[in-house]
């Protein structure tokens, strides 16, 4: 403050700071990309420990004995879901009410706004069934929750055997402090969000469902169970749920400990852990762990049943077996064991899990980057709008070399008005609105004059929409106040960097994959973006870099990452659909992603868009 | 001990009476012997006490007293009676329930006589507190675990989860809330509980909910306290002192079969006490005070049971019955029996020829008896071992009348709703409940979001008693009187905000939550049997056209789930960091601008250089103008 108080040394800096604007902002890009690719090299990372002393110490033997009956109750399901054509509600009501568990069902009924071509469906219809184990001597105050989907054809039958296989072993048993709640949801994460609404009594996202008539409390945790075969070579370990969230790091802890103890393979985001990180392809190898993780996360989309948990402040995630031609086989009692393990630790918790990191990234499953180490990598590219608003800020305080000190700037006679900023800035939000509600809305006018499903209308009307937007705005603000002047884009841009700092600064702190992704391609655009450029050029990359054609790019880095590479015409399908599918998470789970999107960061480019073209 | 009185010499019994505590020889075994012929013709008559151990509330207490007293004609001062009730459940598992009581005439509250010094069958640690505390009625269960009514039916005695206590004092007591704190401390010690966490913040003064179940007409619910605590956690520790206070102990009597290890290994347990005023004869001329002990468990089908439906006194217990206890006078084993009256549910053995009907809980139940007291009761082996096997399957479960849920909805820390669903299962009767909920301050009620729903209509209560909560003072109470139409589900719902705390106020497990005890709905319920038209049956047709009062309805309490609910927590694990950075931040931002703020700014003379001061101190020294 004193360096600031001082007007020499103020001006100083400020010079400095306008002179070298560039060179710094060029080296804060480099370095916010250097130190994100930084946090997958392993000297760089914290090793994950436990943190939970009431998961960490305890001793718990697992026991559980039935796989190959599991197993065998999984064809027994597996069957009557044949021969019912669905969910076996009734044969599922009767197993469980076998075993010694209060069943109960819920039945919900859902209208897509437009129907799921991925999927196949448009009016979902369907039933969950969940059984409850009561604790001996519990008060019915915290419960666990093990679910597992019945999905359409014959995949996930062995986790719904296992599911009922452990509630059985679980019922004998008398050292539970918590409910146990099983739950076979119909339709995935329909279903799951259809229960956990009717649970918490809320109804967020126009789902139509029964009321729940057995209830367990407050839910601790969750663990969801994605089974395709009767054995296993691996199991993987999904924690990107819904909006970004993360459960607590312990539950990945947790996980992680049993497959050490029981020895079975765990992968995370399908990737084995390697241990030669002083290697170019250990780098890599972690680096594109890592960047899947930002991925998936970024995408707000729950990757797992156990997304829908975390907004409820339960901690979940989904365990999914994977079945691949490697040798070293799992059975089905190994798995059971696992759970068993990990739901007794869990039974075991004082408290919910709070003791461990929420926000993270994980290049391994040992291995994370908390919240303190990839924070800057964001901060250094914000740092760049922050400067660049520096930098007109001054140059608007001093219009002409002449005047001192910045006396006259009020009075300067090209000030713009007021409108002059405000036009573009209005106009381009309701090109947002527009391109938020539009696709929706507009669907069956569309399917009427085009040859399109509602799907293909309802992507291609985002998509015509959002080029519309390119030739609009740039040209409105004239309309009302005349021949924009110099002062005008300095004054236009000096407000759009900074709402866009604020905006992706928010979005950072929420879900730090979707602020950084963005950031990435945005703030590069933001920060060269003037009237003076070479238009057709920087037009095109203006383009490149905006944030419809980022969702593009992260598609193919994904496939690329997954190492299933798709072709052009391929991954231009793929990017449709994952339009409608961000279209779609929105009205089913309240995904924020879509409307971030189009509400505010796509008017936030727009006005970057019409600063190239200010005239 | 009525019999032996009978024969001997009063002032000698009570000789005998300390002897019989400290050594039970041969002496016991006569007395037993003694009593066996009485016993028999009592049980014949049975039929009343068994009715009564169901409903606290019926009142043939007078009647059993009569019993008594034609047969006893020096009428002893105290007496004890002691009987179990096992109760097979639809859901296979089994519910056993004690129950002792002691019945004293005497005077507790007398201030003006001499006090009560001598004590017999009455544990003293009890009367003393009585005395001292001006206690009229004192109720206290330490309940681990949660009436299931929709697997079980109803309880006998119906209790929360945790430990609750209500207690009517004496109408003289001036200052009720000092008697009340110290009344708790003291049977904090007593029944080694944490009952001194009981204060004003959980303590709340019903107005309608709890009235005394025993004589007297007391309605000024100024001397009421009522208090749960439902995060108790009742283990070994509550219950050895609860045996303790028991006349035989665990030494002898049903009470052998209380191990610990066993009743702990169930999916319910709960043990009460229960003392208040009764009359002491037919005409109700003087009162004498009862205390009751109760204890009920539920042993788990599948963990305590292996998963088959057979049951005995050893499998729940570990332990047979060999003989009563030598103090009580009468001692009795009851087995429901009703779902099968020609055994073709389950066998019992050994079997009993001793049958015993009545009313319980609005339904007609039948039991086997079993006295203790009798010696061919033990058979051959000396030893009682009640054995039932299943033999076929039992059908559903008639569901029982009234019972409520409740939970919290929504989600987030910010705000919360408490949703209360009373459920009255009559097919054509609509009755009214009384709902009791006592919060805590720090759920702040909206209380105009109160509503209450049935049939998607509203529901207006014809009475509401609402006492707002003060911040850490006490808690919110709400009464009100709703009527459950029939066939029904009411919702009772209110909105609350979850109050930040401060950081001294938090347990020291924040993150588990903070626990809202179960809310209290009493009810006079129609009875099934008022339902039944086959009763006409096996009855006189003129006895059964207009219901008979105590068979058309009886009295309910149905406790909900306490909730779980966690509030806005702090990250206690960081102190450190929160205190650096608002250091940081104060003494930076604070000092920085406080120096801007309170600075003089004035343009400032560039110094001359040195040659130039110099030539002015020379200039001076000369007297000639400066430079």
């Amino acid at each position: 403050m004193g360096l600031l108080s001082d007007p020499n040394r103020r001006k100083a800096i400020t010079s400095l700071l306008t002179r070298l604007n560039t060179p710094i902002c060029v080296v804060c890009y480099l370095a916010g990309i250097a130190w994100f690719m930084g946090l997958a090299f392993e000297p760089f990372t914290l090793r994950t420990y436990m943190s939970e002393n009431a998961m960490g110490s305890t001793m718990v033997e697992e026991r559980f004995p039935s796989g190959e009956r599991a197993l065998a109750t999984a064809r027994e399901f597996a069957a009557h879901k044949k021969k019912v054509g669905g969910m076996p509600v009734d044969w599922l009501v009767k197993t469980m009410r076998a075993q010694g568990l209060e069943v109960f069902t819920q039945s919900f009924s859902r209208n897509l706004p437009f129907p799921d071509e991925s999927k196949e469906r448009f009016v979902v219809r369907g039933t969950n069934v969940y059984g409850i184990l009561r604790a001996p001597r519990a008060p019915r105050t915290e419960a666990l929750v093990l679910s597992a989907p019945c999905s359409p054809g014959n995949s996930n039958n062995q986790a719904v055997g296992l599911l009922l296989g452990l509630a059985q072993y679980f019922r004998s048993q008398i050292y539970w402090a918590k409910d146990i709640i099983f739950l076979v949801n119909e339709h995935d994460l329909i279903g799951v969000q259809a229960w956990l609404e009717g649970y918490h009594h809320t109804n967020i996202t126009g789902m139509g469902y029964t009321p729940l008539q057995g209830r367990a409390g407050s839910i601790q945790a969750a663990l969801s169970l994605e089974l395709n075969s009767d054995v296993v070579t691996s199991l993987d370990l999904v924690l990107e749920g819904l909006n970004g969230q993360l459960p607590n790091l312990d539950l990945a802890n947790l996980f992680h400990a049993f497959c050490q103890k029981l020895g079975i393979l765990c992968t995370i985001q399908g990737k084995l852990q390697r241990s030669d990180w002083d290697t170019v392809e250990g780098y890599t190898h972690s680096a594109q762990t890592m960047l899947l993780m930002v991925l998936k996360q970024a995408s707000g989309r729950p990757w797992g049943e156990h997304g829908l948990f975390l907004r409820y402040h339960i901690e979940a995630a989904s365990i999914r077996g994977v079945n691949s031609f490697r040798q070293y086989k799992t059975d089905a009692t190994s798995i059971g064991r696992l759970f068993e393990g990990m739901v007794r630790k869990l039974n075991n918790l004082l408290e919910r899990l709070h003791q461990s990191y929420f926000f993270y990234l994980m290049p391994s499953l040992t291995r994370f980057v908390s919240i303190g180490y990839y924070m800057p990598a964001f901060g250094l590219l914000t740092t760049i709008l922050l400067l660049r608003a520096l930098d007109l800020w001054v140059h608007l305080g001093t219009p002409t070399p002449v005047t001192e000190d910045g006396v006259g700037e009020g009075e300067s006679p090209s000030s713009p008005g007021l409108l002059s900023v405000l036009t573009p800035v209005v106009i381009s939000h309701l090109t947002g609105v527009a391109l938020y509600t539009l696709p929706v809305l507009s669907q069956e006018m569309a399917v009427e004059h085009f040859p399109v499903s509602e799907t293909e209308a309802v992507v291609l009307t985002a998509i015509a929409i959002y080029t519309a937007g390119l030739a609009l705005p740039h040209n409105t603000h004239r309309l009302i106040s005349g021949e924009g002047t110099e002062q005008g884009w300095r004054v236009l841009k000096l407000v759009a960097l900074l709402y866009l700092a604020v905006l992706l600064g928010c979005t950072a702190l929420i879900n730090f994959s979707l602020g950084f992704i963005l950031a990435v391609t945005l703030v590069p655009a933001a920060a060269c973006v003037t009237p003076h450029v070479p238009k057709a050029l920087s037009a095109v990359a203006m383009v490149l870099l905006s944030p419809g054609c980022t969702i593009l790019y992260c598609v193919f880095l994904f496939q690329e990452l997954q190492e299933v590479p798709v072709s052009l015409a391929e991954g231009w399908m793929l990017f449709l659909s994952v339009i409608s599918q961000g279209i779609l998470d929105h009205a089913l789970y309240g995904s924020l992603v879509y409307p971030l999107l189009a509400l505010l960061v796509y008017p936030c480019w727009l006005l970057f868009w019409n600063i190239l073209f200010w005239k | 001990m009525a019999a032996l009185s009978r024969k001997w010499d009063p002032l000698f019994v009570l000789v005998l009476g300390s002897l019989v505590f400290s050594c039970k020889g041969d002496v016991l075994k006569t007395s037993n012997d003694r009593t066996e012929s009485i016993s028999a013709t009592k049980i014949e008559e049975s039929s009343p006490q068994a009715a009564d151990l169901g409903d606290l509330r019926q009142s043939d207490e007078a009647e059993s007293n009569e019993d008594r007293k034609a047969f006893t004609p020096p009428p002893p001062n105290d007496q004890f009676q002691e009987e179990m009730v096992i109760r097979p459940l639809y859901s296979g598992d089994i519910y056993a329930s004690f129950q002792f009581r002691t019945q004293w005439d005497t005077d507790f509250l007398h201030d003006g006589k001499k006090a009560v010094s001598h004590y017999r069958l009455f544990p003293k640690s009890l009367g003393q507190v009585l005395s001292k505390f001006s206690v009229r009625e004192l109720h206290i269960s330490f309940t681990q675990g949660y009436w299931r009514t929709m697997q079980w039916g109803q309880p006998f005695i119906p209790s929360p989860p945790g430990a609750e206590l209500w207690v009517w004092f004496h109408h003289t007591v001036t200052d009720v809330d000092g008697n009340w704190k110290e009344l708790t401390n003291v049977l904090s010690g007593i029944f080694c509980a944490s009952l001194n966490f009981i204060d004003s913040t959980n303590t709340v003064e019903p107005s309608a909910s709890f009235k005394p179940l025993g004589l007297g007409n007391a309605t000024d619910h100024r001397f009421l306290r009522y208090a749960t605590l439902p995060r108790e956690i009742v283990c070994t520790e509550n219950l050895t002192p609860w045996k303790k206070l028991l006349p035989c102990g665990s030494k002898a009597g049903l009470a052998v079969l209380m191990k610990s290890e066993k009743l702990f290994h169930s999916s319910f347990h709960s043990q009460a006490v229960h003392i208040r005023p009764v009359c002491k004869d037919w005409q109700c001329t003087s009162t004498a005070w009862e205390l009751r002990q109760t204890l009920n468990v539920v042993f788990d089908l599948y963990t305590s049971g292996q998963g088959k439906k057979e049951w005995s006194l050893f499998k729940m217990f570990s332990r047979t019955l060999t003989e009563a206890c030598p103090l009580a006078s009468s001692s009795k084993i009851y087995v429901d029996v009703t779902d099968n009256p020609g055994g073709e549910l389950f066998d019992l053995s050994p079997s009993s020829p001793l049958i015993s009907t009545a009313v319980v809980l609005g339904d007609r139940r039948t039991y086997s008896v079993y006295d203790l007291t009798k010696k061919e009761t033990f058979g051959q082996l000396r030893s009682l071992n009640l054995l039932l096997r299943w033999k076929g399957e039992s059908d559903d479960m008639l569901r029982p009348p009234l019972h409520a849920e409740r939970y919290v909805s929504g989600f987030g820390l910010q705000k919360g709703e408490i949703h209360t669903c009373l459920y009255n299962s009559h097919p054509y009767r609509a009755y009214p409940v009384l709902l009791l909920d006592s919060l805590p301050w720090y759920l702040r009620l909206y209380v105009h979001t109160l509503t209450v729903t049935s049939k998607t209509r509203e529901n207006k209560p014809s009475y509401i008693h609402y006492q707002p909560s003060k911040d850490r003072l006490r808690p919110h109470l709400l009464e009100m009187l709703v009527q459950l139409p029939p066939h029904s589900v009411t919702e009772v719902t209110v909105q609350f905000e979850r109050a930040l705390l401060k950081w001294t106020e938090y347990t020291p497990d924040p993150n588990h939550g903070f626990y809202i005890g179960s809310s209290v709905i009493s009810a006079l319920v129609p009875s099934i049997v008022a339902m039944d038209t086959n009763s006409t049956r096996d009855r006189p047709l003129f006895s059964s056209f207009f219901p008979t009062k105590e068979e058309s309805s009886y009295f309910m309490r149905v406790y909900t789930e306490p909730l779980l609910v966690n509030l806005p927590t702090p990250d206690f694990s960081m102190p450190y960091n929160v205190i650096c950075l608002t250091c940081t931040v104060v003494a930076v931002g604070y000092g920085s601008f406080y120096n801007l703020l309170t600075r003089t700014f004035q343009v400032d003379e560039p110094s001359a250089p040195l040659a130039k001061r110099l030539a002015n101190i020379i200039r001076r020294l000369r007297g000639v103008p400066l430079l």
